[in-house]
């Protein structure tokens, strides 16, 4: 299958391409410098395969949580590029790429990915990897304080992302050093993961219509009524 | 919510640039169709425009609902609301007007100045449309759309021209020399003239966006029991300020209250405003003469959402006339924030061979004077 997937969520901006089993990613770490450098990133990947939009199955994307503007950016790119060429969409989330990649690059397989989501809190959850090599959300996404974090059972659990740059002493405290097999908190979510989970959520019927591409925040709290 | 449609299938179109052989060259001029995307604020529009037929059609779908028990624009709900909104409203319009998607020859969308997560979503989808529909791009400069819309009118005026953008956002007179040449004569100092009278209807206790309130009640109010100042009049220049006056609007509120223990009657309320609406029609007027005679001018453009005041509208519209000029502004619903005028300065900017870079970015704050002009020949 062919297609294509873009993250902008974390300080990374990337891109990747599959077409029938192989991959091709761009990525570069540049905060505050993906709407510069995405849709470039885009065009070299489909100029170098030698392909056009209209041979593509689907687009996928990371639909957040992350930054709001960061999540913003890919869904409209996506929107843009999905609607200009009638493509459907797979929203992947951007703590299940964080997870995955951590199998991929670390052969963890119990992974809680964490980001930093401000305000004392973190967008948090847990995922297992399954026998096709694909991590499996446990329980569900959320936006929790640091010290109301779901404590998973077991041990030999892996955490990863920004979440444990920020609050890693006190997740560690919190949730009992025991638990954890290590952690890696510069990790950053890739389109490399966004694409491997969007091909397997492609196939099982999770594509969307670009209208439907749209942000997970999880955080929707975000203004508070006058006081009259 | 509101979401409203305009099309005009025959739209009989004469405005500077439109004709299909240059006046200068005699030669054949370029035809395009431009997309054109506004998210600046709290209003999502999107249009299609061509430089041969018009506006083929567009629409706009309004925030106010959601920003109203806030009492102003929430950025970030608004940024939410516009990637909810964008391709649903492009859906419909090509729906609506019928026209192929292959027949746009190019995508307008507003870069700044504006709320930059807003501006962002609007940015995001039209750079990605052109780059895969391969037409170019352009970020178009929100005032200038608005200084422009008169344009989208069966007789527009011509260059060289005096314009008063009167909105939310902004109180600018600038001089209109052509598309690109703007220089800035005067500006508020404080709040906008939109912005003075949306505050002053939250003092009167209108629901939000109170100014249009306030201006409808101005109607059945007394012009002669309450005066209000018309603030920066005496002095030189061209520039404006609000602010003071919404502080007079308080105190005479507070006696009012007082004399009417506590309660304001409802021709209170209307005399009130119908007493700030005077100052601020009066000061607009009296920097708009100040402001057509320095520079010469025969023509005043108004634009901008407070440009819709029918009051404003008929008295600039007198003092035109005496000085032997004449008013131009946009029909009611192109006043206020739309993508039509972002898709008619975009195709103006078009026709003079702009294409973006493959990026795009927000410039919430982007001086006007720093546009590049679009020469008359290839316009």
């Amino acid at each position: 299958m062919k297609l294509l997937a873009i993250e902008t969520a974390t300080e990374a901006c990337s891109a990747a391409l599959t077409l029938n089993g192989e991959l091709s990613l761009r990525y570069q770490v540049k905060p505050r410098g993906h709407s510069e450098l995405i849709l470039g990133m885009l065009d070299e990947l489909l100029a170098e395969a030698g392909m056009s939009l209209g041979q593509l199955d689907a687009m996928a994307f990371g639909r957040g949580p992350g930054s709001f503007t960061g999540v913003r950016i890919a869904t409209g790119v996506v929107q843009g590029v999905a609607f200009a060429a009638d493509l459907p969409v797979v929203p992947v989330s951007t703590l299940a790429a964080l997870a995955q990649r951590a199998y991929r690059e670390l052969g963890e397989s119990r992974l809680l990915p964490a980001y930093d989501a401000r305000m004392q809190e973190l967008y948090w959850a847990a995922y297992q990897v399954n026998s096709s090599g694909l991590v499996e959300l446990m329980d569900r996404e959320a936006v929790v304080a640091v010290e109301k974090v779901p404590v998973p059972s077991g041990s030999e659990w892996y955490g990863i992302g920004s979440g444990w740059m920020s609050h890693g002493d006190q997740l560690l405290d919190y949730l009992g050093r025991d638990k954890l097999k290590g952690i890696e908190p510069a990790m950053l979510c890739s389109a490399q993961d966004i694409a491997i989970l969007g091909e397997n959520g492609f196939r099982q019927g999770r594509a969307v219509a670009p209208e439907q591409a749209l942000p997970v925040y999880l955080r929707d709290n975000v203004a508070t009524k006058k006081a009259c | 919510m509101i979401s409203h449609w305009v099309k005009r299938a025959n739209s009989t179109h004469s405005a500077i640039g439109l004709q299909n052989y240059s006046p200068l060259t005699g030669k054949k001029t370029k035809k395009m169709r431009v997309l054109g995307i506004e998210t600046s604020c709290d209003e999502t529009g999107v249009a299609l425009f061509d430089s041969d037929q018009g506006l083929l059609g567009h629409a706009v779908h309004s925030q106010t609902e959601i920003h109203a028990e806030f009492g102003g624009v929430v950025p970030e709900l608004a940024s939410r609301d516009h990637v909810r909104k964008v391709l649903p409203l492009l859906r419909g319009l090509f729906h609506e007007t019928g026209i192929e998607r292959q027949t746009i020859d190019g995508i307008a969308y507003t870069a700044g100045p504006g709320l930059v997560g807003a501006l962002l979503v609007g940015a995001a989808v039209g750079r990605s449309l052109a780059w895969a529909w391969k037409v170019p791009a352009v970020a178009v400069h929100h005032m200038e759309g608005h200084l422009l819309a008169p344009m989208l009118e069966s007789e527009p005026p011509a260059f060289p021209f005096v314009a008063l953008l009167v909105s939310g956002g902004h109180t600018q007179l600038v001089h209109v020399a052509g598309i690109g040449c703007y220089q800035l004569l005067g500006e508020s100092l404080d709040d906008a003239a939109g912005e003075a009278f949306d505050k002053t209807a939250k003092l009167l206790d209108l629901p939000y966006p109170g100014g249009p309130e306030l201006a409808k009640l101005a109607e059945s109010g007394n012009p002669d029991r309450y005066h209000f100042p018309r603030p920066m009049v005496d002095r030189p220049g061209l520039d404006f300020s609000f602010s003071g006056l919404k502080t007079f609007a308080l105190n005479t509120l507070q006696d009012a209250k007082e004399r009417e223990g506590g309660n304001l009657s409802a021709q209170t309320v209307a005399d009130l405003s119908r007493a700030f609406e005077d100052a601020v029609v009066d000061t607009l007027l009296i920097k708009c003469r100040r402001a057509v005679r320095q520079t010469n001018s025969k023509t005043l453009v108004m634009a901008g959402g407070v440009s819709a005041n029918r009051r404003l509208r008929r008295r600039i519209g007198e003092m035109m006339a005496k000085e032997g000029g004449a008013a131009y502004y946009p029909r009611p619903e192109l006043c206020t924030d739309n993508g039509a005028m972002i898709a008619y300065a975009g195709c103006q900017r078009l026709l003079g061979g702009t294409d973006e870079p493959l990026s795009f970015s927000a410039r919430p704050r982007w001086p006007m004077e720093s546009l590049e002009a679009v020469s008359s020949e290839t316009n």
